[in-house]
């Protein structure tokens, strides 16, 4: 019923040679480096191909690694029902343009997924519905997950503290 | 800013702004109506906007992260061992179940072994777990529906099942009772009595449950027909667990992906086919008796394996037992390194999924090789099944929406994470 790495690999590079960049195993797991502009082309392919069938999103995330080319990576991970197996999908993206193509259109269960990498890294997906931020506030500022965000506490107002940090907090007044 | 009203079963899932602006811009003749944060249907802390037409639902939007305490962030600057607690506090009506996604994916990491005692009394915890989660469904369920003494009832078995929490553990919920390697402490000796009584009384208490509610008139009346998700629109918004099963979909990562052993077990995988409200109650009802099955099998195990080790005799990840730190130097090095330092995975990145009583719960984990982990994230079944839910209500009363929410059972402390 499983099917193995290599011939998911083979695959899909016979299918895409231009959007794969690279891959890795670790204990196991595939891992596939693709090129932004073509993350969904690789997705439909994956989704819709009869020998793969990888029709679930299982998971979406980002990743920060500050100092790299590429400052993100969006990390995908696609489940085959039929083969049970895992496939990761890895996307670069750069600091300055921190944008990939959404995957709403091929499932739409990646709109939360995707508004909550948004809301932490502030990535952008292309063509997603509605990419408000889902667990912060919104006008939050900043993108917590990122690396440069430091640990800290939210300051909780009292009558003796409020207007200092009100002034800086507007949306704690409500 | 005008959005075209969606289409009964559109695969959309709106955010709220798209309900709220055009309703603040009046180009809607429907009423936006705020449920929740705090209102007693919302299982938490959910906040729903819905559009109404009437009292039928033409929209809905959920509004979440009012309970989002930054446990990704926060696990990245805790060593594996101590961010276990953490865990825990996510989805707080299955915190073992946590655990394991959890120490599953550090073990991946580390490619370590878990002695065979533990791997048995984990999904015989884990199984436990669910039936005490199904439980809370249950009643919260039934009580959303003014139906008060099955969760009272259910409360009842589900103290049982928290005694036995605490006898192994010392909390009843926040456990933390799988480390990486292995377990916290070995199973106490009153543990095996303690299970196989729960185990004596539990199916003659689901048949109780049952007698209240499956042949009930107003519970079907309730719960029949409302609701209703096929199975391909079920995989297209991630739903995983009863709600996908219910579908008509059989996918249960301990059959399909099995872990901890659970290929060894014989148990069933209940499916229904309408996907409706009703035919998730009566998967989850069969999934505690299959769960008291696995709990049985796995108690009869433990029994033959007899005692062992319960974690792993690695001593670079698990520190060595108490009574050769007194006479070993090297065992005293190890107890300090781990405790002070903790051990540091070799770089790359593990996805470990179980299936938790929601649905699939994976914790992907990316190491750097230090002894934090540098990036931990939950794929959270509460978190991707509310995308159902806006596909589930349209064209159904403001009613159906709180049997609805209480059918998906999200829990709001994963949901935000």
């Amino acid at each position: 019923m499983t099917i193995e790495n290599n011939t998911v690999l083979t695959r899909l590079r016979t299918a895409l040679p231009d959007a794969i960049t690279g891959s890795a195993e670790f204990r196991g797991d595939l891992s596939v480096f693709v090129r932004p502009a073509r993350i969904v082309d690789v997705a439909r392919f994956l989704r819709d191909d009869s020998a793969l069938r990888y029709n679930f999103l299982e998971n979406l995330c980002g990743v920060d690694y500050p100092g790299r080319q590429l400052r993100f990576e969006v990390v995908y991970h696609l489940l085959s029902f039929t083969n049970r197996h895992r496939i990761c999908l890895k996307v670069g993206v750069a600091e300055h343009d921190p944008s990939v193509p959404s995957l709403t259109g091929l499932w739409p269960g990646a709109n939360y997924h995707e508004r909550e990498t948004f809301d932490m890294f502030g990535i952008v997906f292309i063509g997603h519905p509605c990419l408000d931020r889902i667990l912060m506030p919104d006008d939050w500022e900043g993108y917590p997950l990122r690396k440069d965000v430091p640990l800290g506490a939210e300051e909780v107002a009292f009558t003796f503290n409020q207007e200092r940090i009100y002034a800086h907090k507007p949306f704690a007044r409500e | 800013m005008t959005v075209a009203p969606s289409p009964a079963r559109a695969l959309t899932i709106p955010a709220p702004s798209q309900i709220t602006r055009p309703a603040l811009a009046g180009a809607r003749e429907t009423m936006v109506l705020n449920m929740g944060p705090h209102h007693p249907s919302t299982h938490g802390v959910l906040r729903l906007v819905v559009e109404l037409d009437g009292e039928t639902v033409v929209d809905v939007a959920p509004d979440i992260g009012f309970l989002h305490t930054g446990i990704e962030k926060t696990m990245e600057s805790k060593t594996y061992q101590k961010a276990v607690v953490l865990t825990d506090r996510t989805d707080y009506l299955a915190p073992l179940s946590n655990n394991l996604s959890y120490v599953l994916a550090v073990e991946k990491l580390l490619g370590c072994d878990v002695p065979e005692r533990a791997t048995i009394a984990r999904v015989l915890l884990v199984e436990l777990q669910r039936i005490s989660s199904h439980l809370v469904w249950l009643g919260t369920h039934a009580l959303d529906l003014a139906a008060m003494s099955v969760f009272l009832y259910g409360f009842r078995e589900r103290e049982q099942i928290l005694d036995i929490f605490e006898l192994v553990s010392g909390a009843r919920m926040m456990t933390s009772y799988f480390r990486v390697g292995g377990l916290a402490y070995d199973l106490p000796a009153e543990f095996e009595d303690a299970v196989a009584a729960f185990l004596q009384v539990m199916p003659g208490r689901i048949d109780e449950y049952e007698q209240l509610l499956t042949d009930n008139p107003l519970w079907i009346e309730r719960t029949q027909g409302i609701g209703a998700i096929d199975g391909e629109a079920a995989i297209a918004f991630g739903l995983t667990g009863p709600g996908l099963r219910a579908a008509g979909v059989a996918w249960d990562l301990r059959k399909s992906m099995p872990y901890c052993g659970y290929e060894h077990y014989s148990f069933a995988i209940p499916t229904a086919t309408h996907g409706d409200i009703y035919d998730r109650y009566l998967v989850r009802m069969a999934e505690m008796r299959e769960s008291v099955s696995i709990c049985r099998q796995a108690l009869q195990r433990l029994k033959d394996h007899g005692p062992g080790p319960y974690m792993t005799l690695d001593r670079k990840i698990a520190p060595p037992p108490k009574s050769e730190i007194t006479h070993s130097m090297e065992a005293l090095i190890h107890h300090f390194k781990l405790w002070t330092e903790g051990f540091r995975p070799p770089r790359g990145d593990a996805l470990a999924a179980v299936e938790s009583p929601r649905g699939e719960l994976a914790t992907y984990i990316v190491s750097d090789g230090s002894p934090k982990p540098y990036r931990v994230h939950f794929r959270a079944p509460s978190f991707a099944n509310l995308q159902a839910l806006p596909y589930m209500a349209r064209g159904h009363l403001v009613a159906d929406l709180v049997a609805l929410i209480a059918s998906m059972d999200p829990i709001l402390g994963e949901v935000d994470r």
